[in-house]
Formats: structure tokens, C-alpha cells, sequence
């Protein structure tokens, strides 16, 4: 028989007030781990989906013309003379710093040529780097090769293109080697064919029109490597496409802030619960603590005694709570992310911390009904009786 | 020389107009395994001195020492000690707690030694058949009878070997074959050198003390001695003296 024995036997006594204890405790730790998990969840998330944007860094020549197009739309039909980089320069974007975040480099040269008699834009592009750069092209047939071309949906529609069928352009005639399926994007009116082929029939080669470059982007400083690049492309403008992501960064930080004060008043009410279901149990063995101290429990005594019997209750709570936690965050994540298969993060360090959460709220919510009953005079509490 | 001592002993409850003094200067000397019986009516003060007594209840003046040591002297924390290691307490109402087994009840006062759990267990053992209660260990308190339950109430008291054991009305609720029991059990323990001071409102189970004190209205109003315990003042064993000459307790 020790004091802890006496905290085990009370507890398997009092159920019900033991598990008003548990699940105030429950309720707070798992909310906060819910809400803990979530965010990282999600944030993990956008994360891995920018990675998958493909290219988040675009260089275009620096030019002093403003563009006449809005949404894709362009006004007037001014043509301005389209500068170029030289495709050689592009090899010095291995050599910045961050180049270990460099994922791919796609240049890319631009021109417009005539078929069958409408005028078409042409890309030429390293089809090498299409995986990385439009992860999102499903191509009916095969990536071109020398002589072959890709069309975007809008473009073969309108040019009455199909597979296997030819063009003639410039005086050289190019193979469709597969049409893309619809993406929504500029990438439907366009024609796309290998760069050497491209720069051959505009003119252009050794030249580009601009490049796209991919950056794994989770925890890279993407704005050091556009200054990065900057720096070694003196004559290139260097732009980071990261609207989309930033809206949905402030927007998780928004979710986090609220998150966190919500878990904040959760825990606060659990622990107002583990303090009033306390003070009710100290009342209740008002007699008991008194014939305790009658027979020589020092206050000390029955402080450890009803800490330890929190502390173990806290401990359940905490385990059970962070299983429950990640449980909630399972459930709750369809709601906030359309992702599938999203992967819960397993964090030891949120799991030390839900147990130490979970004792430090059932500790801190005991600290008071303990002194109470320590403090209690057991000639007072004898005679209560 | 008296073993357990009280000088002057008053206790006041309240102020002005609304104070009840319970305790009117008792002067008290018991020797050192005498067994004392203390009679009264109701509201005469017996309680209230017993709880004196038992380092429960700080005099409003007057002084009480066991051997030679002022027991209101002490912090708080070493009365605590003092009652732990000095006294035995049988409650009127038994007290038992009642999610403990008997075994686990007579083993509380051991909780919080430093005591290998085997070596609190035979003590346990020990007191349980000393009062007759072997077979019971294992059963909870509301499992066995009043009788039963007092001398639970009697084997805790007497599981740390204390010098002294107060009881407050130990037969009070108990019919009068087994008050006899109870009483021979006592007497039993006395014999051994336990120094008993015992409450009672039965003048049959008084006869068992070698003194009866009689109150009335907090004062000491009769003293009256019955057999050969009151002559009986044996020497200090080797535990008491340790225990009185303990520095870290006094």
C-alpha cells in the first residue's frame, strides 16, 4: 500500500469522475492536436502541389514595351519586335547557389508561322522536360520528335489538324505526332515542336523567347533564386509565379491564427472542467482526507495523492488524445483540401507534446482542489461527518 | 513521571458573545500504559480533549506534551509525523475507507513510509490477527460487520505500533456482546503497554480502565481509579524512547 495505490484505487472508484476528468482533458488535447495536424497536413500539401505546378520560375527577355493583353486577351494587334536570349546563357542557371532546388530548365522560343493560311503560334520547347514543366499534358499519341509536331486542342480544331497528318509551314513540312487534350490554358492554341526544329523554321537558332524553370519549392527561398538568377541573367527579366500559392499560404496562416486561438479557449475549457470535477472530488472525500491527516498524512501527502491520480488520468488523456487527434484530422481533412491520399504527418514532437500538454492542464487544474485538500483541518473534516 | 501530559488545557470555539468554552483548564496526567477511560454527557468536552489529545486540535492555551516534548510546539507537518508514528486513532464511526479492502484499510497509516510493500503486508497481517480478523483481509469494508469493522478500525490504529491509542466511543455503535469484544481486545493491548485513553458513555465498558475521568461541562470534575492499571506505569520501551528522542521529529 503507497500513496499511489491509494490514487489507483479512488480512481477505479470514482469512474465517473475519473472520466469527466478524461475527457475535459480528452476533448482539449485531442482539438489541439486536430487542429495542429490539420495545418501541417495542409500545409504539407500545398507544398507537394506546388512542387507539382511545374514551372514556378519564368525569365522572359527584358523589354521595355508594356504587353496589350489582359486574361489572354489581346487588344489592339500591335506587334512589338520580340527580343530573345541566347540559349547558351541558360546553362549558367546550374551554377547558382540554390542550383540544388533547380528541378528543370525548359527554354522556350516562340514565333508565329502560317498553316493553311492562319497564323499560329509556334513553340519550341525540350519535350525531356515536360514532365516537370506541364505535369498536367495528357497527349493523344507521342511527344514530337525532329520534323514532328504537338498540337493544342484549339489549335488542331481550328487548323482541322489530326494524328499522323502533315503541315506546311515556312517551306517545311512537319508531322503531328499527337494533339493535346483540352488544359484550360494558352497551351490550347499553340503548336509545339521540339527547339531545334522550332528555332529552324522561325529563324532562330542558338536563340530562345524565354524559359521556364522548375523549383522544388518546399523550403526553398524561391525569391533568393529569382535575385539568383537575376543576377547571372543580366539581360533576362525574372519572375516568380507564386499569386496562387501565396493566396493560399495567407490563407492557411489565416486558418492556423484561428486554429490556434481555438484551441487555445478548447483547452482552457477542458481544463475548467478538470478544475471543477477536482474541487467536486476533494468535496466528496472531505472525510476520507480527514482521516489521512488524522492518522498522519502530511499535506504533502495527500497533495501527491491527488496529483498523482490527475497526473495518471492526464497521462490516458494525453495518448488517448493525440490518437483521437489524428483521428479528427483524418476525418476532417476532405472538408479542407481536395487532395486525395493526403498523408498525415506523425510527429513525435506533437506527440511529446500532447502528453505534456495533457499534463500540464490536468496538473495545472489539480494544483488547486490538492492544496484545498491538503489544507484541510482534520479535526474540521472529522467533524463534518 | 506522566507519559502523556496536559497542563491547564482549555479550548475556546468562537467569540464574544457566541463563545463555548468545551475545554475549561483540564489538567491531565497519563502514565505510560495506563488505559483511561473519560466519561461525560454530551457536549461535556470529552471530544474535544481527546482531540487534544490526538494533535488534532490546537488548545487555546494550556500545555500537552508526550514525554516531555510540547506537542503544539510542532509544525504542522511534524504533528502530522507525531500522529503517524505515536498514535493510534479508532474513530466513533470506524472511518474505514470503503474502496480499501480491510487489509489495504489496516495498511493506510504504512501508505507513506518507506517500507518494502512484503514488510507492510506482514504488518498488516499481523494487526488483522491480533484482532481476530485473519480470514477477512481481502473483503471491503461494507462486506463485514460493525463489530468487524471496529476492529478494522483498531487492527489500522495499532498497524504502526504506536505507544498510544485514543478511541473515541469504540463501542458506540455496537450491541453489548460484542462491545465486551471490543473492550477485551483493548484490555489485551493494554496488557501489552499500550497506553489507551478511550471516550465512552458506558459505564460498563469504563470499568476496563484502570482511571476514569469524569467531565462535565469542560472540566474535570471526577477522577476515579478502578483497578491496577492506574498503578501500572510502566518504563518507556526502546521505540518510544527512540521516537521521543528523534530530533527530526521535535
Amino acid at each position: 500500500m503507497t500513496l499511489r495505490d491509494i490514487a489507483f484505487r479512488n480512481l477505479r472508484r470514482r469512474k465517473t469522475k475519473a472520466a469527466f476528468v478524461f475527457v475535459g482533458l480528452l476533448v482539449g488535447v485531442s482539438s489541439v492536436v486536430a487542429f495542429i495536424t490539420l495545418i501541417e497536413a495542409l500545409t504539407h500539401d500545398i507544398n507537394t502541389k506546388l512542387e507539382q505546378y511545374g514551372a514556378n520560375i519564368l525569365i522572359v527577355p527584358k523589354t521595355e514595351n508594356l504587353s496589350l493583353n489582359y486574361g489572354g486577351l489581346a487588344i489592339g494587334g500591335v506587334l512589338y519586335e520580340m527580343q530573345e536570349i541566347q540559349q547558351k546563357e541558360l546553362r549558367k542557371i546550374r551554377t547558382i547557389k540554390n542550383s540544388a532546388n533547380v528541378a528543370a530548365v525548359g527554354p522556350m522560343v516562340l514565333g508565329a508561322v502560317e498553316v493553311k493560311g492562319k497564323k499560329v503560334l509556334l513553340a519550341g520547347m525540350d519535350f525531356g522536360e515536360v514532365p516537370m514543366l506541364r505535369p498536367w499534358w495528357i497527349p493523344r499519341g507521342q511527344y514530337p520528335e525532329k520534323q514532328q509536331i504537338l498540337a493544342g486542342s484549339a489549335a488542331a480544331r481550328v487548323l482541322g489538324l489530326q494524328r499522323e497528318g502533315r503541315i506546311e509551314t515556312n517551306g517545311r513540312t512537319l508531322q503531328v505526332s499527337a494533339i493535346l487534350e483540352p488544359t484550360g490554358s494558352q497551351d490550347d492554341q499553340i503548336l509545339f515542336a521540339p527547339l531545334p526544329t522550332a528555332q529552324a523554321v522561325l529563324g532562330k537558332e542558338g536563340r530562345i523567347s524565354m524559359a521556364e524553370v522548375a523549383a522544388l519549392c518546399h523550403g526553398c527561398p524561391i525569391e533568393d533564386m529569382v535575385e539568383q538568377i537575376s543576377a547571372i541573367l543580366p539581360g533576362a527579366q525574372v519572375m516568380a509565379i507564386k499569386q496562387v500559392v501565396k493566396g493560399r499560404m495567407e490563407a492557411l496562416d489565416q486558418f492556423r491564427r484561428v486554429a490556434y486561438v481555438l484551441s487555445g479557449i478548447v483547452a482552457f475549457v477542458g481544463m475548467l472542467v478538470v478544475l471543477v470535477t477536482m474541487m467536486g472530488s476533494v468535496r466528496e472525500r472531505t472525510a476520507e482526507i480527514g482521516v489521512f491527516r488524522a492518522i498522519g498524512f502530511r499535506k504533502s501527502h495527500v497533495m501527491r495523492i491527488i496529483l498523482f491520480e490527475a497526473g495518471l488520468i492526464s497521462t490516458v488523456a494525453g495518448f488517448s488524445g493525440y490518437l483521437l487527434g489524428l483521428g479528427l484530422t483524418k476525418a476532417a481533412l476532405p472538408f479542407f483540401s481536395d487532395s486525395r491520399g493526403i498523408s498525415i504527418p506523425l510527429d513525435p514532437v506533437l506527440a511529446g507534446g500532447a502528453f505534456g500538454l495533457a499534463l500540464l492542464l490536468g496538473l495545472a487544474a489539480s494544483i488547486y482542489p490538492a492544496f484545498l485538500a491538503a489544507r484541510l483541518d482534520p479535526q474540521e473534516a472529522l467533524r463534518a461527518l | 513521571m506522566a507519559f502523556v501530559e496536559g497542563e491547564n488545557l482549555i479550548k475556546q470555539y468562537g467569540s464574544g458573545e457566541g463563545t463555548v468554552m468545551a475545554v475549561r483548564g483540564i489538567n491531565l496526567n497519563v502514565g505510560k500504559g495506563e488505559l483511561i477511560a473519560v466519561m461525560g454527557e454530551s457536549g461535556s468536552g470529552k471530544s474535544t480533549l481527546l482531540s487534544i489529545l490526538g494533535a488534532l486540535n490546537t488548545p487555546t492555551s494550556g500545555r500537552y506534551r508526550v514525554g516531555e516534548k510540547d506537542i503544539y510546539g510542532l509544525s504542522h507537518e511534524k504533528r502530522a509525523d507525531f500522529r503517524r508514528e505515536f498514535l493510534g486513532f479508532v474513530f466513533q464511526s470506524f472511518h474505514l475507507v470503503p474502496y480499501l479492502t480491510v487489509k489495504e484499510n489496516v495498511m493506510l497509516p504504512l501508505a507513506p513510509a518507506a517500507m518494502k510493500g512484503m514488510e507492510k503486508g506482514r504488518l498488516a497481517e499481523e494487526a488483522l490477527a491480533r484482532v481476530g480478523l485473519g480470514g477477512k483481509a481481502n473483503r471491503l469494508p461494507g462486506q463485514v460487520s460493525g463489530g468487524e469493522q471496529e476492529r478494522v478500525a483498531i487492527a489500522r490504529a495499532i498497524v504502526n505500533r504506536p505507544p498510544i491509542l485514543l478511541a473515541d466511543e469504540p463501542t458506540g455503535n455496537l450491541d453489548s456482546k460484542t462491545s465486551r469484544e471490543i473492550m477485551d481486545l483493548l484490555k489485551a493491548l493494554n496488557s501489552d503497554g499500550m497506553t489507551i485513553v478511550m471516550v465512552t458513555h458506558n459505564s460498563e465498558c469504563a470499568q476496563y480502565a484502570g482511571k476514569i475521568l469524569r467531565l462535565s461541562d469542560g472540566l474535570l470534575v471526577e477522577e476515579e481509579r478502578v483497578g491496577m492499571n492506574g498503578e501500572n506505569h510502566l518504563p518507556l520501551s526502546e521505540k518510544e524512547k527512540k521516537l521521543i528522542a528523534a530530533a527530526n521529529l521535535f
